[in-house]
């Protein structure tokens, strides 16, 4: 295997739009075009353009397509209505969280499945393996779509002046192939930002005239183009979990706080339900550490890793954290011991390079957008 | 980015001021700005402090990740940039005027500070 970063057809656009690029995943991906702060401001008061060209797609057709994830998957896929999305899970045999998905229903016998970037093969592996018994092929998808995300308030005007497509009649978590900027895209209501907005899968011939063709048409509007490091302050002001911080193998969905993605009541049998039945009653009858959010009383920054401190015992460890640039103060995820896991809990603090930081016990997500 | 020619720099991104009455201010290159991504809190050393060439004095942490401040000269510590500490974005915006950090009272300086010239090729 080559160790060169992998380059997504956007890259030479990118680099003239100045982008900073960092390495995630293997892949060569801009981190800011300019100030990230300034870019978050804009997916929550405007509108940003991302390329997500990382994320790995896999499609799952056939008469069995179906049963094959239901049996490789913890949601129940069967009621996935035709140009619906669920986010979902897969998980191994002991229960422990391979990656998070959202599973994208393109026809009655096809689905399409989109994994992260880090997990894109270990995914197409286990569900190549797990659908062996099923009339249904496994098609690695991840070299045919690139993938663009506008984000945002604005979302909705700035891509309806580029489509045909019923926007309107396109609720949250759904998808529908249609024409956008001239070129054939899927176009789904969906995101990782907080905020309403669309993902849109394309050839990768045609990624740079939809990316051209979406900034023409949000230039009034304040779109810009928009980098990983907001991707990452704008998901954690919504709460949503990131694979690799908030979930892990080590992780249950039920020790993440997320058992409700398992569908014990499904048909037919599922890789992990045996562990996962044990996690949730376990979960049950003796909470394990719950995650939870933190803000600042000061201005230092918690990290993934750092511990959370009460009455001097370490009772969890930050997941995820950043400065907020909604609330203005940094902002944390962290697993904390039940007792201590309340909002409102006083005393709770942040090891920060050794100084205990004070911090507000709080209910995820610290923001959620105005319907 | 242009790096201005009456300061001396260090490698480790740290500019320094020609002392006036033995005293010199000390800010980061808009070079090291720039790859720090947006500085959200500035931790400097306090007045009276004795700082020390080649050795941290304090701490810039910015969206994405902790960098600690190197003093490019060693001295007493005279006077903190306050503004900066309550507006750390000002190491982006003005990191060659209001974003400057502390001012020293220079005791001694190592000879490997570079010009403005030998800097920009360094960090090129």
């Amino acid at each position: 295997m080559s160790n060169a970063p992998r380059l997504t057809s956007l890259d030479a656009l990118h680099r003239s739009l100045g982008a900073t690029m960092t390495d995630f995943a293997g892949w060569d991906m801009p981190l800011r075009y300019g100030s990230e702060r300034d870019e978050h401001t804009a997916v929550r008061t405007r509108a940003g353009l991302f390329d997500l060209s990382h994320m790995g797609e896999i499609t799952v057709t056939g008469p069995d397509a179906m049963k094959a994830l239901n049996y490789a998957l913890v949601g129940n896929i069967a009621t996935i209505g035709l140009g619906r999305a669920r986010y979902t899970m897969i998980c191994q045999e002991d229960g422990g969280i391979v990656d998070d998905l959202i599973v994208y229903r393109l026809g009655e016998t096809e689905y399409m499945v989109v994994a992260n970037a880090g997990n894109a093969g270990i995914v197409l592996d286990a569900i190549t393996e797990r659908a062996a018994g099923f009339d249904a092929e496994v098609r690695d998808d991840r070299d045919a779509y690139a993938l663009i995300a506008v984000q945002g308030p604005e979302s909705p005007g700035i891509l309806a002046s580029v489509t045909d497509a019923d926007l309107d009649g396109l609720k949250y978590y759904a998808g529908l192939p249609g024409t956008v900027a001239g070129v054939p895209a899927l176009i789904a209501r969906t995101g990782y930002t907080g905020e309403d907005g669309f993902e849109l899968f394309v050839a990768p011939e045609h990624a740079e005239q939809l990316w051209r063709a979406l900034t023409e048409a949000g230039q009034d509007a304040g779109l810009v183009p928009c980098g990983l490091s907001c991707r990452d302050t704008l998901r954690l002001e919504a709460g949503m979990p990131l694979y690799g911080h908030e979930l892990t193998t080590a992780l249950t969905p039920f020790d993440a706080g997320l058992g409700r993605v398992v569908k014990f009541e499904k048909d037919g049998d599922f890789v992990g339900r045996t562990a996962l039945e044990a996690a949730a009653e376990k979960a049950a009858a003796n909470p394990p550490r719950k995650l939870v959010g933190l803000i600042a009383e000061g201005r230092r920054v918690p990290r993934a890793g750092f511990s959370v401190v009460s009455g001097g015992e370490v009772v969890g460890e930050v997941t995820s954290g950043a400065p907020s640039p909604t609330l203005g103060k940094p902002i944390a995820m962290a697993y904390v011991d039940a007792a201590h896991a309340a909002p409102g809990t006083t005393g709770v603090g942040i090891d920060i390079r050794g100084t205990h930081e004070a911090y507000e016990v709080v209910a995820l997500p610290f923001y959620k957008r105005q319907k | 980015m242009s790096n201005p020619q009456q300061l001396r720099y260090s490698k480790e991104h740290e500019w320094l001021s020609n002392a006036e009455a033995g005293v010199s201010t000390v800010g980061i290159t808009e070079h090291a700005a720039n790859a720090l991504g947006d500085v959200v809190y500035v931790q400097l050393p306090e007045v009276g402090d004795t700082v020390t060439a080649g050795e941290t004095c304090g701490e810039l942490e910015s969206t994405k990740s902790v960098s600690d401040l190197y003093s490019p000269v060693t001295g007493e510590v005279v006077e903190a940039n306050q503004d900066v500490v309550d507006d750390p974005s000002l190491v982006n915006t003005a990191p060659f005027e209001g974003g400057w950090l502390f001012k020293v009272k220079v005791t001694d300086e190592p000879g490997d500070l570079l010009s403005a010239d030998e800097y920009t090729e360094f960090a090129s």
